[in-house]
């Protein structure tokens, strides 16, 4: 089948008339450049707003207490209550699908007044107490020193680990953080690691604003007690912390006294909920991709069937003469079919490789001008490839069935009798 | 070679049904040369295309080489086609970006005969009309004597049983003809059985047997005194 005369044979023919075979190539190329490319463009906004979440871990909620809505075992409703550190080991005991809970403090923040001093230089920073788990739920790059270890939390320590920015309000730039000593609140900690954050978009500023310090430490200097002001929770990877929250809720209301049905009284933001929402959007978004692309790709392949059947018609004397040479009309059909395919594949590739060239040409844009809102790294994997090249085959020979068909469906002795 | 009995064919017309052959019966033994004439319309054409198996008859028993030819699917009748016949056509019917060697070449591809094998027995048959030297030369770069003797080339490569000719020199001035028709008789001479359909008489006399159609039937058949071409050339 894939003889050299075959391949002589379509050669001869495509090159018959070039300008038609380029103009219908050209419905091909384009109709998967489009495809290949809307689908890098989806997966670009995909990545530029999946980076927006940061590196945070997504199987993730966080949890903050609010006023009561209801009366309950006496307590009057609008009552205000805080988590309390205990509640962290009960939530670990009787929730084993948790991998992390992190209970969290925060000191100034957005607006905030200047609170941290060193030497004549003072700046507004957020300042949070922390476990050490945290930093594996928010990855960060420590770029000197150490985050918080759990030695600082029994022994109430008072040390921070500070961020670059924190580090280019307070310091020198020749200047050495580790070692000195900060004021948060007028009282002094021991810098201990700096940090930046690898690679979030939006936050850049506000997260390397920032300052961690011991939990432990935090409850103590600052009068939080045993206080939590919230909770950062991360399930294991087998199971979604959106199927393990309402437990979790039922546990802190038991604990906190709060009435089982007060649905108000406890306030959450489930990361994985909104991630899989906005994956769900992106995931419509390439199949609008695929649509699209197949749409335009499908009026190529029906230019080239097209022009398959004007071929046909064209060489219908021919045909009818390699008839009564003997050939059979599987030799006719295949050979109208391979000419199809040849033709949608290797235009195809074309667009392939142009989309390509494009997609690295917008990565190259990128990297030239730097991080875009909502955008990045705009690319497609092999599978897609895969499946552009399947659909590619489909549609060739999609497109020369119909011609295939035509060109034997004329008796020989008609085929020879046309002028 | 080929036997023929009583062969109906007619042709939908619209809702006129047009009979063409109306009872045919013809022999043809191996070796022969025979011509059919008959003026248009008499069915001549539509006779040699059902010898050709490029048609079928209405009703009729065809045998050609002992072998039945009936209720053929195309797939067959290209084989069989392919095996038994040789074509040469009015209009030479090259294929006009091939060559004249991958023309003559083609029906030994539907063969499936290998490209080095194949080309070897096509410049043969070249040779053998004597156009060796133009092998490579394409359908256009040649005059009307020389497409058709590249089409008989053509006609004979896959070694047929028998050669249908659908007037053969209905394209070529006289001399030419003769050309054509002294190539034909030599072919013949070596025992090919070639069928001739013609409407000029003096190419019928350079046959050994002349059938005349009338209105689709049979009104003569003849064996003549062959005239040879060469005398003419």
């Amino acid at each position: 089948m894939f003889n050299r005369d075959r391949w002589a044979e379509i050669l001869e023919a495509m090159n018959a008339n070039r300008f038609r075979t380029l103009l219908t190539a050209f419905g091909v190329f384009w109709g998967i450049f489009i495809l290949v490319l809307l689908l890098a463009l989806t997966n670009g906004l995909r990545n530029g707003v999946g980076a927006d979440f940061g590196d945070f871990a997504t199987n993730s909620m966080f949890m903050w207490s609010q006023g009561t809505s209801k009366p309950y075992k006496g307590l009057p409703k609008g009552r205000f209550f805080s988590f309390k550190l205990e509640d962290v080991e009960v939530l670990k005991d009787q929730v084993p699908e948790l991998k992390y809970v992190s209970p969290r403090n925060q000191l100034g923040g957005f607006r905030g007044s200047n609170n941290v001093t060193r030497n004549e230089k003072t700046g507004a920073y957020n300042v949070y107490g922390d476990y050490p788990e945290f930093i594996k739920q928010q990855p960060m790059d420590i770029t000197a020193g150490r985050f918080i270890s759990y030695s600082d939390i029994g022994d109430k320590r008072k040390v921070a680990v500070i961020g670059v920015d924190v580090v280019k309000g307070l310091y020198d730039i020749d200047e050495e953080p580790i070692g000195t000593y900060i004021k948060i609140n007028g009282i002094n900690f021991l810098v201990v690691g700096t940090f930046k954050n690898p690679k979030s978009n939006g936050d850049q500023e506000e997260e390397a604003n920032t300052i961690f310090v011991p939990f432990t430490t935090f409850a103590q200097a600052f009068n939080r007690a045993d206080n939590v002001g919230w909770m950062a929770i991360t399930a294991h990877d087998h199971t979604q912390i959106t199927n393990v929250k309402q437990r979790v809720f039922d546990i802190m209301k038991e604990q906190r006294t709060v009435h089982p049905d007060d649905d108000r009284a406890i306030g959450h933001f489930d990361l994985a909920e909104e991630f899989g929402r906005l994956m769900g959007l992106f995931s419509i978004l390439s199949l609008v991709g695929y649509v699209v692309g197949g749409l335009v790709l499908l009026s190529g392949a029906i230019g080239v069937s097209n022009i398959m059947l004007i071929v046909v018609k064209e060489r219908t004397k021919e045909i009818g003469v390699r008839r009564a040479l003997g050939a059979t009309p599987w030799n006719v059909k295949s050979q109208i079919l391979l000419e199809s395919l040849v033709l949608t594949i290797l235009s195809g590739m074309w667009g392939i490789a142009c989309a390509a060239s494009a997609i690295w040409l917008m990565n190259f844009g990128l990297s030239q001008s730097g991080p875009v809102d909502n955008f990045a790294n705009p690319s497609v994997n092999i599978g897609v490839i895969f499946i552009a090249l399947t659909i590619l085959l489909l549609s060739g020979i999609l497109a020369g069935l119909i011609p295939a068909t035509r060109a034997t469906q004329m008796k020989p002795v008609d085929a020879l009798r046309i002028e | 070679m080929i036997q023929i009995k009583d062969l109906h064919k007619s042709y939908q017309m619209g809702s006129n049904s047009l009979h063409v052959l109306k009872g045919i019966d013809f022999n043809v033994k191996e070796g022969e040369l025979v011509s059919i004439m008959g003026s248009s319309g008499s069915g001549k054409s539509t006779l040699l295309n059902i010898l050709g198996m490029l048609d079928e008859a209405d009703l009729g028993s065809y045998t050609l080489d002992n072998v039945s030819i009936k209720n053929l699917n195309e797939k067959v009748a290209a084989q069989y086609r392919n095996k038994f016949l040789g074509f040469i056509f009015q209009s030479f019917n090259l294929i006009n970006y091939k060559n004249a060697l991958d023309n003559v070449s083609m029906p030994l591809y539907y063969q499936g005969i290998k490209r080095k094998e194949r080309t070897d027995k096509a410049l043969h048959y070249l040779e053998k009309v004597g156009l060796a030297d133009w092998a490579t030369h394409l359908p256009s770069e040649l005059s009307g004597g020389q497409k058709q003797r590249v089409a008989i080339a053509r006609a004979l490569a896959s070694d047929p049983k028998v050669l249908l000719a659908d007037e053969p020199t209905g394209a070529l001035d006289t001399k030419t003809s003769y050309e054509v028709m002294e190539l034909i008789q030599g072919i013949n001479e070596e025992g090919k059985t070639i069928l001739v359909v013609t409407h000029e008489p003096d190419i019928a006399e350079m046959t050994k047997r002349i059938v005349n159609l009338k209105d689709g039937r049979i009104i003569d058949d003849r064996p003549v005194n062959q005239i040879l071409a060469k005398a003419h050339v």
